[in-house]
């Protein structure tokens, strides 16, 4: 009888530390931010360039994440990148001409979209599209731009 | 010269034997599993126990060290580039990802693999599989796989507290020792690790607790009957375990990146 109590109490307590630890492991230690709404509206933007922007990357405005990029394709006609994205349905009253652009986290964090409001008086809706896009910033250009810069200051001296 | 190839031959078709019958090894546990937990779940609790429970000591110290010490590791490197604060980021993802796996999965082969294939070998050496089969019990059914399936139970629970104890313990060394903010620590984490990291960790400790239970097992009832049979059964259940663990891994990442 002795034998089976602390084999039970030892079980129990072994598959409740066992399950705390997994509950712990999926819910505190991953991030909480994480964008999950039910409802949602697709919208596409094209960009010259998306540069490292990924799959599952956050659509932010004013720093909150609204949506979500759910596809990036290659247009081969226009011979630019189309990002198709998701915006969770209650943020319903973006302005249409609003303005998406890629921007890092930190200095060398991942990328995301960020929106920046318009002024119209029309909403963003399912399929619509942002035609106000500003590409990525690839770090490589813009080091290669100040080298240039610096050579032709050097040669104005 | 064909003296040598036709050893070679022979090795390579005793081991193309060997993985088979592995395999239907398997397929009749799994067969067998479903009326043994419906029936007769004592038996699996019993082994959850002994392959689970007992082990909690050795799972939960050797994840605080582990963590320790990656809190320790990674606040050095780590340092070099000003990124101190990244040091959670790197113990979850080390424990989750790798460590807590792969780690759990030798501490289990050596604690609860050997005891299985030791138990199981001493328990034909001493003719007690033919007893029962005498009897009309079925070894398979009343010995195995409720010790099979105790560790395949067993192992996803133990690799989610070494790997939580982990990050407590590099949690304890990077903020109460090295000075690290604990809000840094933590929210650095969050931030990076994703629901499919830890998912990768469950996957590779269900995959891990399956082959290091089977490897157990099947050792034990397949070892030679004698005193050094069993002896030999538990060595290669551990070198096996610990081979098959490794590549599994590999091949899960590749997978899973």
């Amino acid at each position: 009888m002795q034998q089976t109590r602390t084999v039970e109490l030892g079980t129990g307590l072994f598959a409740l530390l066992g399950m705390g630890a997994l509950l712990f492991l999926t819910t505190h230690a991953t991030g909480t931010d994480d964008f999950d709404a039910d409802l949602t509206y697709e919208v596409t933007a094209r960009f010259e360039n998306v540069g490292s922007l990924r799959k599952r990357a956050p659509v932010a405005m004013a720093g909150v994440t609204i949506g979500r990029v759910t596809y990036i394709e290659f247009d081969p006609v226009s011979l630019q990148a189309v990002v198709t994205f998701v915006i969770d349905s209650r943020y319903d009253q973006i302005p249409e001409d609003s303005d998406a652009s890629i921007l890092t986290a930190g200095l060398l964090g991942s990328q995301y979209i960020g929106l920046t409001p318009g002024g119209s008086p029309e909403f963003l809706a399912d399929g619509s599209e942002l035609f106000f896009t500003q590409s990525a910033v690839v770090l490589e250009n813009l080091i290669g731009r100040f080298l240039v810069r610096g050579e032709q200051g050097d040669t104005q001296e | 010269m064909l003296a040598a190839f036709r050893d070679l031959y022979i090795t390579f078709v005793q081991f193309v034997r060997t993985f088979g019958a592995l395999q239907l090894f398997l397929f009749r546990l799994i067969m067998h599993s479903p009326g043994v937990i419906f029936r007769r779940f004592g038996l699996v609790v019993g082994q959850v126990y002994n392959s689970g429970a007992l082990s909690l000591v050795i799972i939960m110290v050797c994840g605080l060290f582990v963590g320790a010490v990656l809190g320790l590791q990674g606040f050095d490197t780590l340092s070099r580039f000003n990124a101190e604060d990244s040091v959670g980021t790197f113990a979850g993802f080390a424990l989750i990802k790798e460590l807590g796996p792969v780690i759990t999965a030798l501490l289990f082969a050596g604690r609860a693999g050997t005891a299985l294939a030791s138990e199981i070998g001493l328990m034909k050496a001493t003719d007690q599989l033919s007893a029962m089969e005498m009897m009309g019990v079925n070894p398979i059914r009343r010995v195995v796989v409720p010790r099979f399936l105790g560790g395949v139970i067993a192992m996803p629970f133990l690799v989610a507290i070494f790997s939580v104890v982990g990050l407590f313990g590099s949690q304890l060394v990077a903020v109460s020792l090295l000075g690290v903010d604990i809000g840094a620590f933590w929210q650095q984490l969050q931030q990076t690790l994703a629901s499919e990291d830890v998912y990768e960790g469950i996957l590779k400790s269900v995959v891990f607790g399956g082959a290091a239970s089977l490897i157990a097992v099947w050792e034990g009832y397949n070892s030679i009957p004698t005193a050094e049979g069993v002896g030999r059964a538990t060595t290669r259940t551990v070198v096996i375990t610990a081979i098959t663990v490794l590549i599994f891994n590999f091949i899960i990442t590749a997978w899973m990146l």
